[in-house]
């Protein structure tokens, strides 16, 4: 039998046999994940059943039932979601109270922004050092200048009136780069051999780390202005601010420290070995290599903030999520509650999801050079 | 090396150049400036409060609080003191952190083994719930759950009821509460005598085992004497238990125990959030577990089962639990989000209105921090006990 | 660290004041060009700001006639919301110049903040709105009922004091902020919301269904509502105590914006010339301009005006004047004579 099939064909024109149906293809993969024995298929009936439960309806209530055109409630008739509330508020839910011929300050700020964070991710532009400084002191500077206004002819905004997604992006922002400063200064405290030093570095830390942010924010909004001398006081967005940052610090510090223990000791010893000062080793070579490291995890600090910054509703800003309650209260629009939370939920996790998928990718790309 | 460095100096060389009496000049003015903006503050702090008239100390925790809490875990009413709404306060806490951290433990430990099943539709939904859970803030989750799901239950005169007393509505879950009875105690004592009997099985069973290489079936066995003993001496005894059933007396129902829908949205939304993190937490612990281990395992003839328990399990733990402590130290923090849908923890009932109605704000609001300081150094306390006793087993 | 936290606050630190002796605030305010007004977070009718982000209501108004009297302008007022737990510091600490936030007068807000009341621009007392399916008449017979209450109130006492002096029990659910209680409300969560009388006709109409819910008739407390000002300084509760008199003065002598000019031009009446500024003191004792009150009748309007606009017919609200008229016709509102 074997030798009359080698004789049908000539050397190297042999075809391979066909896998079996069962084996490859669509029913082939089927088989191997989702039917490869009895509770396996079991699992699949009920993940199926599942999915049909959950979105069949969603996407029944958010897409096929829903109503988009319009511009008062008389416009939702269908009975799904009525994204017409969420269009008519949109520029308020991006700007807050923003003055409407001024929106394009906050637009120009976030392009300023995008450009800086291209600049800082995209591997190919180069001079990534004077980006980093460019983002971290100049930026900020501008930006307040452009929003606040007041000078160079720009008509002043107070920030009691900045608010929706605007507001959320600066307290997350505002919040991650000046406290970054500061978590490394602590992260090397904490890492110093001097007692005392380090002693208050983990003080600080673990002081903050062990509070919730409410209560920061509480802090920093009942009682700060107790702490500053008499007729000294700051504004309430400040006080916020300076509430994060202090709290934020911490936990860079933490992020940071993590860094500074995975570059191995042959580094610091060699930097020693040259004769450099504790400065010079580390702002030539502990930091730069460490920092590298640890842009992830101040990536994944920097989604917990962001989520975090709905908590200033509680002390009376209006982010993202305060101004859709506020929203909420219209009576022209109450009870589209749901369509407003989950516009704020889609918000949030487009810029959650993508910052920890950034993450993780980053993680794969720099693990790397470490790995031995 | 600095001491090398040291000895080389000659005894002459510049104050400035020994590292390490520079260190402690550095020392000295770190510690100085912290100190002097402590105390400036201090200053500042008492300044301002003796100048704008409040009152300072810690007196009003023995002023009558003279306002009403939803849900108790103490004795408590308008006539108690403001140190008794701490003490609710933070009894209130702790009891929505201890259901929230149970819920994510078992959802979390749920989701991480399905992210990591075979069955594509399975791991690939476990995948998503982690996606969409950790990506959205916990307070919109919290929102949503509280005043999207309120609607859905009827109304306190449409309630559901089931069997044995139970019912469910807008104000929350009633059930009979067990009034104990004389004799009950002798039930509970026989439970007690029951754990101890059963420590002691799994011990002895373990030392045959050892020696015999016999295997005795401890877990059911434990688990008919667990639940079987206590039941036939709480029949043997006439079943010395009443239940006090809620019934619709005016507005509600009165009488029984109420789970208010505030701790229930609270608890779930934690559950659910945290339950993201610690699926991702179990499925790293698992994955972090080499897979010789599972082989080496397999070639010794282990079943499926016994080597994930016995051997994957206990090394993936030690992966685990420091991380998973860590989330339940955030999910106990979280529940400061409470005052959102006014369920009555620590935050809302001490700094919110035991604050309003005193004004004392400095001393109200470090007490809070207090606690939950005090919280999370015990926490890590016990998590470098752990660490350190999993780094001796360690070989 | 320090720099950079020092560098931002020199950026956006508002302004340091110089110490509270008598008289510092004016000066200040005049310095800076506006009055910094505290205000609620939303309230319809008191204060709230609208889909533009421009603030109106009657407490709104009090803000406004300040400015108005201290300037000439009514507009030169930034506004700053607060919730019920900040109030009290953002005034203490300087952050506002005023609050005007619908703020119960009581006595140990008096004596232990370190606050002063100016005045009562509204005459309140708690209430309770129940839903119409239920068929309660009176406030006696909410035995055993659940109670949605906003945190941070004196509301709270008053519930805990009236239930208790009548031997009732009920449940109180504490929400944060109004809204929340009203949605509570709604959802069905209690059976009854309680707050101050007006703010229940201001939540009612955020009800799906207004009619659905009735406001009981039974007050259970006093809540002389009115704006605050800093202890110590004189001169400041002075200005805008007497801005809030000038409005009720106006009504009472029937000077509205409309008819001030004419007014002005024409009135032989000496109480008339005394409250536009055209005989007695003038602006003299308040160290303001003498057409002070002029301009706050001019660009704010009388208290009836204010009123009515706000709150009363002219509103959604719709609350009638009650206690809130003028003593003349039955109520208590009562200003001392400009002379």
């Amino acid at each position: 039998m074997s030798e009359m099939m080698q004789e049908k064909y000539a050397p190297g024109t042999h075809p391979d046999w066909e896998p079996p149906a069962t084996e490859v293809g669509v029913i082939g993969w089927m088989r191997e994940n989702l039917f490869s024995n009895w509770r396996n298929s079991a699992l699949t009936l009920l993940g199926v059943y599942l999915v049909y439960l959950i979105f069949v309806p969603l996407i029944d209530w958010a897409i096929v039932n829903a109503d988009w055109a319009g511009d008062t409630r008389d416009a939702c008739t269908s009975g799904g979601a009525c994204w017409v509330f969420v269009k008519v508020r949109f520029n308020q839910f991006m700007y807050g109270f923003y003055p409407a011929e001024e929106y394009w300050r906050v637009n120009a700020t976030a392009v300023l922004f995008a450009l800086m964070i291209l600049w800082l991710t995209v591997p190919r532009i180069p001079l990534k050092r004077v980006a980093g400084v460019l983002t971290l002191f100049v930026f900020p500077i501008a930006a307040y200048f452009l929003l606040g206004g007041g000078v160079f002819g720009l008509s002043e905004v107070e920030t009691t009136r900045w608010g929706g997604l605007t507001l959320t992006l600066i307290l997350a922002v505002v919040g991650i780069v000046a406290a970054f400063p500061l978590g490394i200064i602590l992260a090397l405290g904490r890492r110093s051999e001097m007692p005392i030093v380090r002693a208050l570095s983990v003080a600080y830390i673990e002081l903050w780390r062990g509070v919730p942010l409410i209560t920061v924010l509480f802090m920093s909004s009942v009682m700060l202005p107790l702490f500053l001398p008499e007729g000294v006081n700051f504004d309430k967005l400040l006080r916020a601010l300076i509430g994060i940052i202090l709290f934020q610090a911490s936990y860079i510090a933490e992020v940071v420290r993590g860094g500074l223990q995975a570059i191995p000791k042959g580094q610091y010893e060699a930097a020693d070995a040259l004769g450099l000062s504790y400065g010079k080793k580390m702002v030539l070579i502990i930091l730069p290599q460490a920092l590298k490291l640890v842009i992830p995890g101040i990536v994944n600090t920097f989604n917990e903030l962001f989520k975090d910054t709905t908590l200033v509703l509680i002390i009376g800003l209006l982010d993202l999520l305060a101004i859709i309650k506020a929203a909420l209260e219209d009576s022209n629009w109450l009870g589209y509650s749901i369509e407003g939370y989950v516009f704020a939920g889609a918000v949030f996790w487009i810029f959650c999801f993508g910052m920890s998928r950034y993450s993780r990718a980053l993680e794969r790309k720099l693990h790397t050079g470490h790995k031995r | 090396m600095t001491d090398h460095t040291d000895e080389q100096a000659p005894a002459a060389a510049s104050f400035w150049r020994d590292p390490r009496k520079r260190a402690i000049v550095f020392q000295v003015i770190v510690l100085a400036i912290v100190l002097g903006l402590g105390a400036y503050i201090f200053h500042n702090t008492l300044h301002n409060l003796e100048k704008r008239g409040i009152s300072t100390g810690f007196a009003f925790l023995h002023n009558e609080a003279g306002f009403g809490i939803l849900f108790s875990l103490i004795p408590y009413d308008e006539t108690y003191t403001f140190g008794r709404t701490f003490l609710v306060g933070l009894l209130n806490t702790l009891l929505v952190s201890a259901i929230g951290i149970v819920l994510a433990t078992i959802l979390g430990f749920i989701v991480g083994v399905a992210r990591l099943s075979h069955n594509w539709i399975i791991s690939r939904l476990a995948n998503l719930y982690i996606e969409i859970f950790r990506n959205v803030p916990l307070l919109l989750q919290i929102l949503f759950w509280y005043f999207a799901m309120l609607p859905l239950l009827p109304h306190p005169r449409q309630s559901l009821a089931f069997e044995g007393g139970i019912f469910l509505n807008r104000r929350g879950l009633y059930l009979p509460a067990p009034v104990a009875e004389p004799g009950f105690g002798w039930v509970l004592v026989t439970l007690g005598l029951v754990i101890a009997a059963v420590v002691v099985l799994r011990r002895w069973a373990h030392r045959r085992q050892e020696a015999t290489w016999q295997i005795f079936p401890v877990f059911w066995t434990s688990l008919a004497l667990l639940i079987g003993l206590p039941l036939l001496s709480y029949g043997l005894l006439g079943a010395p238990l009443d239940w006090d059933y809620p019934a619709l007396k005016g507005f509600n129902f009165q009488g029984g125990m109420t789970v208010i829908p505030e701790l229930v949205a609270l608890a779930i939304a934690l559950a659910i959030y945290t339950a993201a993190y610690i699926a991702e937490i179990v499925r790293s612990g698992i994955q972090s577990v080499s897979h010789g281990q599972t082989e080496a395992a397999y070639a010794l003839g282990l079943k499926r089962g016994t080597t994930l328990r016995l051997v994957i399990i206990p090394q993936a733990m030690r992966v685990i639990i420091p991380q998973l402590t860590s989330q339940y130290l955030n999910l106990t923090k979280n529940s400061s989000l409470a005052p959102a849908i006014g369920y009555p923890d620590l935050v809302a009932v001490f700094a919110g209105t035991t604050l309003n109605q005193t004004g004392q704000a400095v001393e109200i609001i470090a007490m809070t921090m207090g606690v939950y300081l005090t919280l999370s150094l015990t926490i890590s306390a016990f998590m470098n006990w752990y660490n350190k006793r999993m780094a001796l087993v360690e070989r | 660290m320090m720099r950079k936290i020092f560098a931002a606050g020199t950026l956006l630190a508002v302004s340091a004041m110089p110490a509270a002796h008598a008289g510092a605030t004016l000066d200040a305010v005049k310095a800076k060009g506006f009055v910094q007004c505290g205000v609620s977070t939303g309230l319809p009718g008191f204060s709230a700001a609208n889909d533009k982000g421009q603030w109106a209501g009657l407490d709104v108004d009090v803000c406004r006639a300040v400015a108005a009297a201290v300037f000439g302008d009514a507009s030169k007022v930034k506004f700053t919301p607060l919730t019920a737990k900040e109030r009290f510091t953002a005034l203490q600490s300087g952050e506002i110049d005023m609050l005007s936030r619908n703020t119960t007068w009581t006595l140990t807000r008096d004596t232990n903040l370190g606050l002063n009341f100016a005045g009562v621009n509204y005459y309140d007392g708690q209430g309770f709105m129940v839903h119409k399916s239920l068929g309660v008449k009176s406030a006696k017979e909410l035995d055993g009922a659940a109670i949605c209450i906003q945190a941070g109130t004196t509301t709270e006492l008053n519930l805990a004091d009236y239930f208790r002096s009548n031997g009732m029990k009920y449940q109180a659910i504490t929400y944060d902020t109004s809204d929340e209680s009203v949605k509570g409300f709604e959802a069905g969560r209690c059976d009854v919301l309680t707050s101050d009388q007006s703010q229940l006709y201001a939540l009612r109409i955020k009800l799906k269904n207004p009619g659905s819910a009735v406001v009981l008739p039974e007050v259970i407390s006093k809540e002389p509502l009115g704006p605050v000002v800093r202890n110590g300084d004189e001169d400041w509760l002075k200005v805008v105590r007497w801005s809030l008199f000038a409005m009720i003065n106006a009504e009472e002598m029937g000077v509205t914006s409309k008819n001030v000019d004419e007014m002005r031009k024409t009135t032989k009446d000496p109480g008339k010339q005394r409250l536009l500024g055209l005989s007695g003191i003038k602006g003299q004792g308040l160290k303001l301009s003498d057409d002070w009150s002029y301009n706050i009748i001019k660009q704010v309007g009388n208290y009836s005006e204010a009123f009515e606009h706000n709150v009363g017919m002219g509103s959604p609200l719709k609350i009638a004047r009650g206690l809130n008229a003028l003593w003349s016709k039955g109520g208590i509102q009562y200003a001392p004579p400009i002379r």
